[in-house]
């Protein structure tokens, strides 16, 4: 009850294609664009380059945020702009109902950035999501970031420069940290996106590297993963079986951590073996994919990796 | 939030699931009412969050009267990983012909609940033969796949009856209360047929407790917690005595790793989320102040908006006001840390370049 069709192409959402008339504008409606974390980040998407055509904030239709206008409703914002992406920034209590009123007027990309949506609430999206061919990243997702291009998201613009690894993270500050540590090498990014730290993820590892297979603009992947469920050990999996080809770094957060503790993150929690840094340690070197210690090492080991 | 097994129990007892005659103990005189109760032989079951319980010998048997007040003392002040249980739960000892395992879970993986069972029960899951798996719709367990799964276990007339019965309460109860979990192990055959949850092990989404307000009391935190929480931080408490503060559960983590690697030992996780402000670094430091094992507090800070002197303000605030006396070993990746560095020289508190020269930094501290 869990695949999504292998097709959907977040850089044609994202970017477009060279030709297109929006070709890197691609137009964004930010859902809580009047609240104060929505507000702080509109400001901060605009100025990195993304095309903020529209806001949502119900009962504040028809005023505009320093320019750009507020809908009471999706439906209308969709109709206004054409857009196809939307950046979820309303309280979780109220995420459930904003989410499925985004799919529900056509979005085909939702960035949910806020964090303690309750479980249930995710995997209803997710189901609603797959039944309009849609797809959500997140929740507790920092967003997605096309360096030098657009982001959807609430990430800092400094860590990120163009290029040609990809960065997919199970934790925000560790993807700004690892994007940092690969920037200073010279080794920039064509898109990093934050899996989220929940336990159910609108777009999981595994369809994260779906998303690059095929890309000749990408040529490695950098996964920054933590402690806590079996998104690794997936992962693993999925590169033996279908040998996947650009060289893979990973890094993985939580080794020293006790176990039966959630570590900040709804989903870094160990039972048993069960989400232990040594089970994806051990299952990550039976797919060949070296582990980092610590952030500033990835660049090392991916140094070595494409040198070979 | 994982519930202790008497809670566990009365959600179940709420959904008609078939649970042991039982009552709760915090004293000697608890226990005697309950032993007068139920009668004897009965069970003693330490209430503990850890799992472990039996190996640890915190469940045992107790014959007669004579045996009550002995082996409920022991029980009550021993600790099984570090906990003290939270009362000591008297039991009746069922009739038991035979022991299952049954549980239904949120699959991370599959971004579904799943239901296990085995016909192997009161064993760990990971050892037990003879597993059956079946996804569950988020709308619940249908009565059809619950009889699947009674005859793909080998079981057999009235205990099938019993075993859709329970497995279609306990899917209504993991997904009204919305738990991650409703694990039964074991879930006792009867003499009859029929079936009786001997155990619960319940955790509910914390993420959901908003609109569970029936849940809030069997909420259990400390009043550190509590003021953590009351800040948006995450706080975890450990054992060693250098305390970890950072804005995301990941860097935390990340930079407790490199503590450990680097021989030191983390007391405190303190993960401060979203801004870094004189005020959020100032209550985060007033968190780590109640933690008395603490020698050094080691902050790491990432973010390409983080205004280091204004966290450099918070640290000498804090040192001004006697909050902490502790050094403070700081690596904050920013803007504006010449005047940072400037504004904590002569204080106990030194900014590094690297997140690595401060664990190092740190590390020799404590250990000198």
């Amino acid at each position: 009850m869990t695949t999504i069709e292998r097709t959907f192409n977040i850089f044609d959402i994202l970017v477009g294609s060279k030709g297109d008339k929006d070709f890197g504008k691609k137009p964004v409606v930010i859902q809580g664009i009047t609240g104060s974390y929505g507000s702080t980040h509109t400001r901060l998407m605009k100025a990195y380059g993304t095309n903020i055509a529209a806001g949502v904030t119900p009962g504040k239709g028809g005023q505009n945020f320093e320019g750009t206008p507020v809908y009471d409703s999706m439906a209308d914002a969709v109709g206004a702009t054409g857009a196809q992406i939307s950046g979820i920034f309303v309280p979780a209590p109220f995420f459930l109902k904003a989410a499925v009123e985004a799919l529900d007027s056509g979005i085909k990309l939702l960035v949910a950035i806020p964090e303690h949506v309750p479980i249930r609430d995710s995997i209803k999206v997710l189901e609603h999501a797959r039944k309009k061919g849609a797809r959500m990243v997140g929740p507790n997702t920092p967003g997605v970031i096309v360096p030098e291009v657009m982001k959807v998201g609430i990430m800092p613009a400094q860590p990120f420069k163009a290029g040609s690894t990809v960065v997919f993270s199970r934790s925000g500050t560790l993807m700004y940290e690892v994007s940092y540590n690969l920037t200073n090498k010279g080794y920039g990014q064509r898109l990093c996106l934050g899996i989220g730290g929940d336990p159910i993820n609108g777009t999981n590892l595994i369809e994260a590297f779906d998303l690059i297979l095929d890309r000749k603009d990408v040529d490695s992947v950098v996964v920054v993963g933590e402690i806590g469920g079996d998104a690794e050990e997936q992962l693993a999996e999925y590169i033996m079986r279908t040998s996947f080809s650009k060289p893979a770094i990973a890094y993985i957060a939580g080794r020293a951590a006790p176990k039966e503790k959630r570590m900040g993150h709804a989903g870094a929690i160990v039972y048993g073996n069960y989400g232990s840094a040594e089970s994806k340690v051990a299952n990550y070197a039976k797919a060949g994919v070296p582990v980092a210690k610590r952030p500033a090492e990835v660049p090392e080991l991916l140094a070595k990796r494409l040198k070979r | 939030m994982r519930l202790l097994e008497y809670q566990g129990k009365e959600l179940f007892d709420q959904y008609g699931m078939r649970i042991p005659r039982s009552h709760l103990a915090h004293t000697v005189q608890e226990a005697r009412e309950g032993g007068r109760k139920l009668g004897y032989p009965l069970v003693l079951k330490s209430q503990l969050t850890v799992g472990g319980r039996g190996k640890a010998g915190a469940i045992v048997k107790c014959k007669s009267g004579s045996e009550l007040e002995p082996k409920f003392n022991e029980l009550l002040h021993k600790k099984v990983k570090g906990e003290l249980p939270r009362g000591i739960l008297l039991e009746e000892m069922a009739d038991i012909k035979k022991e299952l395992y049954l549980s239904l879970f949120l699959n991370r993986s599959k971004r579904c609940y799943s239901l296990i069972a085995s016909a192997e029960g009161g064993v760990e899951i990971e050892s037990a033969g003879n597993k059956v798996m079946v996804d569950v719709p988020i709308d619940g367990l249908t009565a059809y796949t619950a009889e699947e799964t009674a005859s793909k276990l080998g079981l057999s007339g009235r205990t099938v009856v019993s075993f859709v019965d329970l497995t279609t309460k306990l899917s209504r109860l993991i997904s009204e209360k919305e738990a991650e979990l409703a694990e039964i192990n074991p879930v006792a055959i009867l003499s009859d047929g029929s079936l009786m949850a001997l155990d619960a092990k319940v955790i509910i989404d914390d993420n959901s407790l908003f609109r569970h307000p029936e849940l809030k009391k069997y909420e259990h935190v400390s009043e550190l917690e509590k003021q953590a929480e009351v800040s948006g931080f995450s706080l975890v408490e450990l054992d060693g005595n250098i305390a970890i503060i950072g804005n995301g559960a990941g860097l935390v983590m990340s930079t407790l790793d490199m503590v450990s690697d680097a021989g030191g030992e983390a007391g405190a996780f303190l993960d401060f989320g979203g801004r870094a402000t004189t005020e959020t670094i100032y209550e985060a430091l007033k968190v780590i102040s109640k933690i008395k094992r603490v020698d050094a507090i080691l902050v790491n800070l990432f973010g390409g908006i983080v205004r280091t002197n204004l966290v450099a303000q918070a640290i000498l605030d804090a040192y001004k006001n006697n909050l902490i006396t502790v050094p403070v070993f700081a690596r904050i990746s920013g803007a504006e840390s010449e005047k940072a560095r400037a504004m904590l020289n002569g204080s106990r508190a030194k900014l590094y370049n690297t997140v690595e020269e401060a664990i190092q930094a740190a590390v020799a501290a404590v250990n000198r």
